[in-house]
């Protein structure tokens, strides 16, 4: 790289910081787990992991961890992602693929609204509409 | 791919020391091979801190903390942590039998507040980026766009800030000296000779933070109106070294040193200068004629650096510490950095935790913190259940606290008081197992040493301190060397030409204060009470108790203990050289000490 001005310096600090903003856990609020069991992977875990990542970034959203666990043993409906979420319910979604997976984040993480059709265990029935 | 995980090796020197290295390459080979490389990124950072436990590995985000980490575990981190998700308990670090996960929630991080070491053990020090990423070079920014020489100095002066490297003096004093004086060409100097035996915080410092100090040099060089500078760094750092020139590299390359920096008018470059590992560099004087390439010998001041310096130009020299807190100062603003410690000594302090404790290793805390909440909360206390002696602060310079003091909030003014000094941040925690008098021969015997001879307080007081000294550990002291050693000691702290000399008798005086019981004891009782003085102990066979199994005859590397099978057996005095490996081996505790 060739020499900086203040505004190339500016510039570099603010684009470093949002991708170092992906390891700091304070100050979030939101996290997602995505299952990532044999059967998570084998359905495409990976792929919406991937997807949600992207999608935070695009949204600018720096204020969600994304954690990756084990099976979470809803294996029929995999890949399963739970969004836990302030003013939320803690959701498990099943069935995700990589248009739902959007759908989690702007509807749900942005918008704060259930994504219904998809919502596998957690919440209850009655707040499902 | 994007990166979902972030491995953090660690890749301080202690850590580097326990196969780090090895650690941080298995693991780029297990994540090809289980083909996740893409979705990790594995970076090797400075030191935790935990030296204890190391080598450390940190996982996020998912904030595993594995300690104790070997390289052959590296494939079960990415199988099990990366690809499955699961943390991999056995190597998480357990207190009390619970597996914490978490480093907040470890005791030896929780009283801790990182200012200086607020990059370590977090980013990639070979990487400017990640440095900037963390409001890096943010303080030079300001300073030099925003801020005029005397707001840099009024920043500081607000902030409180006190050289780190022992004296404490105020840094916005010793900048405003510099500033005013009229001269065709200034300095700026980095003190990175750190010397103090079981000091190692510098050092950390530079392993995990390099830019943090190049930051504040050039800001210093904006304040100061100098040009060129230079670190002073001993060449047994060879990590700091390597990792101090990719980072002046590195700035170069992005105009943040060198020609116009920032496209401003300003201009400032670094070098490093190697020094050889003499204790006396570390003295500024001595330091600056080191660089010039003279003998490594001090000059009385004044005048001062400040205003005659590195070739008798001025020239601003601190310490590692006392840089690496600038940045922040500057950029954060120095009422922010006032919050932190007592009345008069602000912000935090470094120290390296070492000795007879169970959590060593390196730790910052908000100055004021006691002696107690550093040995018992974040040290976790003195392994095997032994009794707390003291702790020897401020190295060869300083004195040791007794439990008396172990609530005293530590600061530059409380230490004097109490008659250690806080040096340049080593602890060295001292049990019931230690003897005092062999503690303050151990470092006059450094400071024989390393004086350099040039005047005669030193070089002959530091001698003939440590001469009574082996002679009260050999059972052959005399009542009167106590006032001999205080009256030496006196002449020394008056007389000698610098810190070195002045400072060295405080080891034996602050033992000849606290612990005067026992140095009376190998006087009068020809007594050591730890057994550490080797030519006062005298072992022997308790004759009801030996079996004649013949093992500590064996063990005799000087065969000095005879005896037949199943017959009881006899040391033979005046042979033996008290090494102790008859009471180490004997199972049936048949060998007396006394």
């Amino acid at each position: 790289m060739s020499k900086m001005t203040l505004e190339d310096l500016r510039k570099l600090r603010e684009t470093k910081k949002q991708e170092a903003a992906q390891r700091d856990s304070d100050g979030k609020d939101s996290l997602i787990i995505v299952g990532m069991g044999t059967c998570g992977i084998a359905a495409g875990a990976k792929d919406v992991l991937d997807v949600m990542l992207d999608e935070l970034k695009k949204a600018g959203n720096d204020n969600v961890i994304i954690r990756q666990a084990g099976c979470m043993g809803l294996c029929h409906v995999e890949p399963t992602i739970e969004v836990r979420t302030p003013g939320m319910p803690d959701t498990i979604y099943g069935k995700v693929d990589a248009k739902v997976a959007k759908d989690i984040v702007n509807i749900h993480i942005i918008d704060r609204k259930l994504v219904n059709e998809h919502v596998y265990d957690k919440p209850a029935a009655d707040i499902i509409k | 791919m994007a990166v979902k995980n972030y491995v953090l090796v660690c890749g301080g020197s202690a850590c580097e020391s326990a196969k780090g290295n090895e650690i941080y390459k298995s693991l780029l080979h297990q994540a090809e091979n289980q083909g996740v490389s893409s979705d990790l990124q594995i970076v090797k950072t400075g030191c935790f801190g935990f030296c204890e436990k190391g080598p450390i590995v940190k996982v996020l985000p998912d904030e595993a903390f594995y300690v104790e980490v070997k390289p052959e575990d590296a494939e079960e981190i990415i199988s099990e942590n990366i690809v499955k998700g699961r943390m991999v308990d056995r190597l998480l670090y357990k207190e009390d039998s619970k597996a914490e996960f978490k480093a907040e929630d470890i005791k030896f991080y929780q009283k801790q507040e990182r200012i200086v070491l607020r990059n370590c053990g977090l980013i990639d020090p070979e990487s400017i980026d990640e440095y900037i990423a963390r409001d890096g070079y943010l303080g030079l920014e300001k300073a030099l766009f925003e801020m005029s020489s005397d707001d840099i100095v009024n920043e500081l002066k607000k902030s409180g800030l006190r050289g780190r490297g022992g004296a404490g003096f105020p840094t916005s004093l010793k900048w405003s000296f510099t500033q005013r004086v009229e001269s065709d060409q200034k300095y700026v100097v980095c003190n990175a000779d750190e010397g103090d035996p079981g000091a190692y915080m510098d050092r950390a410092t530079l392993e995990g933070d390099p830019h943090s100090v190049i930051e504040a040099m050039i800001i210093a060089g904006k304040c100061v109106g100098a040009d060129k500078g230079a670190i002073y760094i001993r060449a047994e750092y060879p990590l700091a070294i390597h990792r101090l020139e990719i980072a002046m590299a590195q700035a170069r390359e992005k105009g943040l040193m060198g020609e116009n920096i920032l496209g401003t008018d300003f201009s400032f470059d670094l070098e490093i200068r190697l020094g050889a590992g003499a204790f006396v560099c570390g003295e500024e004087t001595a330091l600056l004629a080191s660089i010039e390439g003279k003998r490594g010998m001090p000059i009385p001041k004044p005048p001062f650096p400040a205003v005659k310096g590195l070739f008798g130009k001025p020239t601003v020299i601190n310490n590692v510490e006392t840089f690496a807190n600038i940045p922040v100062i500057i950029s954060k603003g120095g009422d922010w950095f006032a919050e932190y410690g007592t009345e008069g000594s602000k912000g935090t302090k470094v120290f390296a935790l070492t000795g007879k404790i169970k959590n060593s290793g390196l730790i910052e805390v908000p100055m004021g913190t006691t002696l107690r909440e550093i040995v018992f909360d974040i040290g976790g206390g003195i392994p095997g259940g032994k009794k707390f002696k003291g702790v020897q602060t401020g190295g060869p310079s300083g004195g040791v606290l007794t439990d008396e003091f172990l609530d005293t909030p530590i600061d530059f003014d409380s230490l004097l008081a109490v008659g250690s000094m806080m040096g340049s941040g080593g602890m060295i925690v001292m049990d019931e197992d230690d003897c005092m008098v062999d503690v303050a021969k151990f470092y006059l015997d450094f400071c024989v040493e390393e004086s350099c001879g040039k005047c005669a307080p030193c070089r002959i007081g530091t001698k003939k301190l440590y001469e009574i000294l082996e002679k009260i550990s050999q059972g052959k002291g005399e009542m009167d060397d106590l006032d001999k050693m205080r009256d030496m000691g006196a002449a020394m702290k008056k007389a000698s030409l610098c810190g070195l000399g002045q400072t060295a008798p405080n080891p034996v005086l602050s033992v000849l204060n606290t612990f005067e019981e026992e140095v009376l004891e190998h006087i009068q009782g020809g007594k050591c009470r730890s057994g550490k003085c080797k030519d006062l102990v005298q072992y022997t066979v308790i004759e009801d108790k030996c079996i004649g199994c013949t093992v500590c005859a064996r063990k005799c590397p000087v065969n000095c203990i005879s005896g037949e099978r199943k017959v009881a057996h006899v040391i033979d005095q005046s042979s033996c050289v008290k090494c102790g490996a008859c009471y180490d081996s004997c199972k049936f505790g048949a060998i007396l000490v006394s």
